[in-house]
């Protein structure tokens, strides 16, 4: 065959490879794995089926991680869109300071996870942390915001939230940005108030952007680790064991390699199925643009 | 519009009060990592320790090999970067500027991969990793990012841009592909190069997770992980040296996204609004 035919696909090789190994085959790999039972030592694997499944469900720690996994989510995705939202509508503004606040507002988005849970499990220390110190202030009692099996995890979302708002509400202004100017002109024309412009303009014109952050926003979250391994280790009592420290634990320190694999096929499948509905509300929102 | 003079103080205050809120923090761990021992046990706080302890930075620098983390992290992060270039650059072109039997197979299979991150699919790639001995070094902490479907997405972008006249004018003197790509592609998409630079950098260098599950000992071990370890100093936690500690990780980003703010912030948001 001639160059100029083979051209295109030797210049795609390399990147497709690397894709199919680390990417594609570990897939295939770990649905494999998710139906065998092995210790990572034993030369073989030995097949049972649907059995590491039906252990996963049949495990009470299990189902306390799934739970833990969607408070976590659902509170954090919530907090963080709410929030980011008002503060788009609120920074929206090219001016100077503007631009410095939000600057500010974005700036523990590029910090390392490890030194904002390390920042923040001293400020949220129970005796010298500077949380309930301001607390304190107005007369409130200490919080043992990581130590109390109640407050641990809503602890967890406050970290999340403090580091994902800068960067929803920066692609929020950018969508707020590109709603055209004459649509506000002729609300105005047409006397429409501001709650009004917001709720039958502004937010549907918006319905994209709020879509793609609370998907990215789930998927995220549902992969939560590295503050549960820094602050909390899943603990205490099990309160901040989640989906991937679930799976890191069961692989790394128990070796019970096919029952991980088993959580890590169902996590997939988790953030697989929100992909799809992702596009599918994509697709069906795409003619509004 | 009205503009008074109050609601444009409370707008002022409110302002002031969200920087508080998002910097601060920051500040609470420069100040903490100057204090002694026992300056950061004392209750009610003090914001200015009496004494600057910089001896906090060399206690954190020497409990463990600092220089050897801070070294592997660069390699990790500089040698992605330069094999992400190389892989994603001519693949980019190919999926913008060819027609060819299966490309948008290829490609689709590249945006599935844009979906799937490391922290699903660690398990098989670490027993991958085992079996072919590469656990423990910085291949393994390598290799899985030496290409990167977010990179070959946006540059298709912005080479499917560039009008095609300009490339005909260059075939038509003969220049080889090759050097269409250096000369006149790479050039035209410097921006959008750069941009992506700083996103792949700067996440690689933060990456906790990855070299975590991929290094057993120091020899492959990175600057976050070091950090990480510096919980287990002493026994109980010192704070000043831990923020000390911190503080080698996050002044280098904190600087840069000072001087480049602007790429910066479009380099993050870029994924969002495509």
């Amino acid at each position: 065959m001639a160059w100029h035919k083979l051209r295109p696909y030797a210049m795609i090789a390399p990147a497709i490879v690397i894709f199919c190994l680390f990417f594609i085959y570990p897939i295939g790999y770990m649905i494999y794995l998710s139906f065998h039972e092995w210790n990572f030592v034993s030369p073989d694997k030995q097949f049972v089926g649907m059995q590491n499944f039906a252990s996963l469900f049949g495990e009470r720690e299990f189902i306390e991680v799934m739970q833990n996994t969607f408070i976590y989510t659902a509170l954090t995705v919530s907090l963080t869109i709410v929030i980011s939202l008002l503060l788009a509508l609120w920074l929206n503004n090219n001016g100077s300071v503007y631009s410095l606040v939000q600057g500010a507002v974005f700036s523990p988005h590029i910090i390392s996870l490890v030194s904002v849970s390390m920042l923040w499990m001293w400020l949220m220390d129970t005796d010298y942390g500077l949380l309930n110190w301001f607390l304190n202030l107005f007369g409130l009692a200490n919080v043992s915001w990581l130590t109390d099996p109640s407050t641990s995890l809503f602890s967890l979302v406050i970290v999340a939230v403090w580091k994902g708002i800068g960067f929803n509400t920066l692609i929020f202004i950018a969508g707020l940005q590109s709603i055209p100017r004459d649509m506000y002109e002729a609300a105005q024309l047409d006397e429409s108030s501001k709650a009004r412009t917001f709720w039958k303009l502004t937010l549907p014109m918006l319905s994209p952007t709020l879509f793609f952050l609370t998907i990215i926003g789930m998927i995220n979250s549902f992969q939560v680790f590295e503050t549960i391994s820094i602050m909390t280790q899943g603990g205490p009592i099990n309160s901040t064991n989640t989906f991937v420290y679930y799976i890191y634990e069961y692989g790394f320190r128990y070796f019970k390699i096919g029952y991980s694999s088993a959580a890590g096929v169902l996590l997939l499948f988790i953030v697989g199925l929100l992909t799809i509905l992702y596009f599918k509300l994509l697709a069906k929102r795409v003619h509004y643009r | 519009m009205k503009t008074s003079y109050l609601g444009k103080l409370i707008n002022g205050i409110g302002l002031f009060l969200i920087v508080c809120i998002f910097v601060f923090p920051f500040v609470w761990m420069i100040s903490t990592s100057f204090k002694t021992l026992g300056e950061t046990l004392t209750f009610p706080p003090k914001w200015i320790p009496e004494q600057f302890i910089w001896e906090n930075f060399a206690k954190a620098w020497n409990s463990g090999p600092f220089f050897k983390y801070f070294l592997n992290s660069l390699i990790v992060s500089v040698g992605i970067l330069i094999l992400q270039f190389l892989t994603i650059i001519p693949a980019a072109y190919a999926f913008a500027r060819y027609k060819f039997a299966g490309s948008s197979l290829f490609f689709a299979l590249t945006m599935i991969t844009l979906m799937i991150p490391g922290q699903l699919i660690f398990l098989p790639v670490y027993l991958q990793m085992s079996s072919w001995g590469l656990l423990d070094t910085l291949w393994a902490l390598i290799l899985p990012f030496a290409s990167s479907a977010f990179g070959i997405f946006m540059l298709r972008q912005s080479f499917m841009q560039i009008p095609e006249e300009l490339l005909e004018a260059a075939r038509f003197d003969e220049a080889p592909e090759w050097k269409i790509i250096l000369k006149i592609m790479i050039p035209i998409a410097k921006p959008v190069l750069i941009t992506f630079a700083l996103f792949s950098f700067i996440s690689h260098w933060n990456d906790y997770f990855w070299p975590l599950v991929m290094t057993t000992s120091d020899s492959a071990r990175t600057l976050p992980l070091g950090i990480s370890k510096l919980r287990e100093v002493d026994g109980g936690i010192a704070w000043n040296v831990l923020m000390a500690g911190n503080m080698i990780l996050v002044i280098p980003i904190l600087i840069v996204f000072f001087f480049a703010q602007r790429q910066i912030i479009r380099a993050f948001v870029y994924t969002g609004v495509k």
